[in-house]
């Protein structure tokens, strides 16, 4: 019964003399996010966006629903500009997304002012027309109705619509600019990608690889991540950065309650590197503070040191439950959660400092090459295109 | 990669190319409905009734006792739950070692919720279980013993014939299952003879395909099905049969068993110096296989205390080598093995063990180079993470 979805943005609204560009990258991600359905014609029209349906409701609204920038979206029904023809949609519309019952109202627009009757002689009479033709448990509400059937007449035809189905929203990836993402495998890290994304940033993952302290499988698992983010985010670039050599170099010359410290300076020495030459202006990660010993506002003093480049922790202020869930909810729990390891636990030390000093991991960082463990990890960093699969 | 060693037998095995073949040719032409009237059917029968006769004759059993089901780990289980669920009337105790397979100490497991009585014999530091400890164990209540007969984590050959004679020699009747899954083709066995009701074994340990295996079960054996259907194998195991896996099973077989002295020998000698080799070159190993005639000749389980298996494996993995830690089931659970714990070997030695298990695919000159990477590989990753 619908022919259209009605696609509304919310922040987009703001942006002022940007909007075009906003609207322009918006209606790319949706194109680019109903890829796998049949093609069809995305318009913008009147402030909001329509996408027809062909008989495939159900699956593209769950693809609109996870395109960020889309506030919320509506099933339409369209007929003919004939007040008879708009009550029969109008009554289909309520009973189909309310079908518990419950309380209405009809709000109405006209655009197309040849239509004889006003805005609200329109409400008034498809109202009543519901209201006459619907069972005991829909009732009229004026003031708070659970539902809001709306009507719009256009030049074109009339719309009709009542169910309001939220949508990702957030700002359209693309239209804020370029992260890199340090990207372990683990629970947070994803989510704080998402976090990213959300906020319209084009994302780069990096993932340290140390085969063979860490397996095959450990990477397969990073690759399996970035397949999930990239149904959010239409595609993603993953550094694979061969680590190997740097965790033995750490493990020879430094002590050993500094090697966390001093891997992760070296991680965001890489990632910071990396950024640059992807025209990627800040670093993502998915610390939280006080999850680990890495996480004290100690650790993150003296590792942060090493970058000017911001480094922005969308998960900074959460419990790991709140994470769990969003988790969960964008389907990377479950990749997470397989047992192989990650940040091999091989050099995990018994006891980490938890108060690691500026001054001391920097002296210990004098028995290392820095520059030349550097470029060597970056010449072996294989870098691949994630695409994104047809789930 | 230069060259692929694989050392891993145990886990799984290349399929013979000659089994590989007959199996195509079999998909492709012989492709028939073993129930179909029609001839197309009954030349897949036929395929099917000659694998039987081949399973039968290595076991020294009748056609008739051999069952086709989709591996070792259905074959346990039907085993094992076909006989409880058809006997519980005569007894509520059951018995099977702590250094079994997951596809029988996970039914146990199971069988204890539902109630059953399970005692789980221990093992020596070989890894062999006592048999006066199973005799004592014994009693008016017991109504299955299950056992397996070589273990697939170190290779330890457990006294099943003896088991044999013990139960037969018991005043009531015991029903006694053998997992022969990593001993079929490897060493002799004969349920016939030995007082074995059944039998496990699965096709891909011995060059057979995946998804394929038989359980043998004596004549007379009342065992109930776990799967209900079309009746296909006397009703124990219904499904349209997987002709070609059956007929790569019986190639497969027939090539293990028709020189298995000799693949045993051969495969033993690898075994004996590649141990003999590394325990030269790498100070402070622990062999914990066997070598006393308790050993299996295919499985080499080693202790390389101060690393990791894991990441040990990976080491060897860059030189084209492939090995196992441990069992490849239970090293992916991030836990120490339960065979090892029953061995009482200590965490650190655990932890750095590594198993390599060999086929008749393997050859001699393929020992040095492994003994090479792993002394190579110990002593790197023993600088690397030794505490300092």
């Amino acid at each position: 019964m619908y022919e259209l979805i009605l696609v509304r943005y919310g922040e987009l609204g703001l942006k002022g003399k940007n909007k075009s560009q906003f609207i322009n990258r918006l209606i790319l991600n949706i194109k680019r996010g109903i890829k796998d359905l049949a093609p069809r014609e995305v318009r913008s029209t009147w402030g909001r966006i329509w996408v027809p349906v062909h008989d495939d409701l159900d699956q593209l609204l769950e693809k609109l629903q996870m395109v960020f920038g889309i506030y919320s979206v509506s099933p339409v029904v369209k007929t003919e500009k004939d007040l008879e023809e708009i009550k029969k949609a109008a009554l289909r519309v309520l009973h189909d997304s309310l079908p518990q019952g419950g309380s209405f109202k009809v709000e109405t627009r006209r655009s197309d002012k040849t239509f004889p009757l006003t805005s609200p002689e329109i409400s008034k009479k498809v109202g009543s027309y519901l209201f006459v033709h619907s069972p005991d448990i829909y009732r009229a509400d004026m003031h708070h109705p659970q539902h809001t059937i709306e009507v719009e007449i256009r030049a074109e035809g009339a719309f009709v619509y009542g169910q309001v189905v939220p949508g990702a929203k957030g700002l359209p990836v693309g239209s804020s600019g370029r992260a890199v993402l340090m990207l372990s495998g683990g629970i947070d890290s994803p989510v704080a990608g998402w976090m990213a994304m959300k906020r319209g940033v084009t994302i780069e993952g990096v993932h340290f690889h140390s085969f063979p302290f860490t397996s095959e499988r450990a990477k397969q698992k990073v690759l399996d991540i970035c397949q999930v983010l990239a149904r959010w985010g239409g595609k993603m670039r993953l550094h694979v950065v061969h680590f190997t050599e740097i965790q033995k170099a750490i493990r020879q010359h430094c002590r050993e309650e500094y090697g966390i410290t001093i891997m992760r300076r070296m991680m965001f020495r890489l990632a910071e590197r990396i950024a640059l030459k992807n025209k990627a202006y800040a670093i993502y990660t998915g610390e939280s503070v006080g999850q680990v010993a890495s996480q004290t506002l100690e650790s993150m003093f003296t590792i942060n040191n090493v970058t000017n480049m911001p480094v922005l922790r969308p998960l900074v202020g959460m419990d790991k439950e709140e994470i769990i869930k969003i988790a969960q909810k964008i389907g990377t729990y479950d990749i997470s959660i397989r047992p192989y390891e990650d940040c091999c636990t091989l050099f995990l030390p018994d006891y980490p400092k938890i108060r690691p000093r500026l001054d001391e991991a920097e002296a210990m960082e004098k028995n290392l090459d820095i520059e030349g463990l550097l470029q060597e990890a970056l010449e072996k960093t294989e870098v691949i295109e994630i695409v994104q699969e047809e789930i | 990669m230069e060259r692929e060693i694989y050392f891993d037998n145990s886990a799984t095995t290349q399929v013979h190319p000659e089994v590989a073949d007959l199996m195509h040719e079999t998909m492709i032409r012989n492709y028939g409905n073993p129930s179909s009237l029609h001839k197309k059917g009954v030349q897949a029968e036929q395929a099917v009734s000659h694998v039987r006769k081949i399973l039968a004759g290595a076991l020294q059993v009748a056609p008739e006792e051999i069952y086709f089901t989709s591996g070792g780990t259905e074959s346990n289980n039907t085993a094992i739950k076909g006989i409880v669920h058809a006997y519980k009337s005569r007894g509520n105790h059951i018995i099977t070692s702590n250094v079994e397979h997951p596809s029988v100490l996970n039914v146990f497991d199971h069988l204890e919720e539902l109630g059953f009585r399970v005692t789980y014999l221990r093992v020596n530091e070989n890894g062999v279980i006592d048999l006066d400890e199973l005799q004592d164990l014994l009693c008016n209540d017991t109504l299955l013993v299950s056992l397996m007969h070589v273990n697939n984590e170190v290779g330890s050959i457990q006294p099943i014939k003896e088991v044999g004679e013990i139960l037969k020699g018991y005043h009531k009747k015991v029903y006694y299952h053998v997992d022969a899954v990593q001993s079929f083709g490897k060493l002799p066995v004969y349920p016939g003879k030995w007082g074995i009701d059944l039998l496990s074994i699965s096709g891909h340990k011995f060059h057979g395909p995946k998804g394929i295996g038989a359980l043998y079960i004596r004549k007379g054996t009342r065992v109930k099905a776990l799967v209900e259907g079309g009746g296909q194998e006397k009703s124990l195991r219904s499904g349209t049969e997987n002709v070609p896996g059956i007929v790569g099973l019986g190639k497969a077989a027939e090539l293990a068993v028709q020189d298995r002295e000799a693949h045993a020998q051969k495969m033993n000698a690898i075994r004996e110096t590649l141990a003999s080799r590394i325990r030269e070159k790498v100070p402070n190993c622990r062999i914990n296989s066997n070598f006393d005639g308790t050993g299996a000749p295919h499985i080499l389980n080693i202790s390389f205390p101060g690393t990791r298996s894991e990441v040990l494996l990976h080491y060897l993995e860059q030189d084209g080598i492939y090995v196992s830690s441990g069992s490849a089931c239970s090293a992916r659970k991030g836990k120490l093995s339960h065979v090892l714990t029953a061995m009482q070997l200590t965490e650190e030695e655990m932890e750095g063990s590594i198993r390599f298990s060999f086929s008749y695919f393997n050859e001699m000159d393929e020992v040095m180079p492994v003994v090479e990477s792993v002394t190579k590989a110990v002593k790197e990753l023993r600088e690397l993470t030794g505490r300092k």
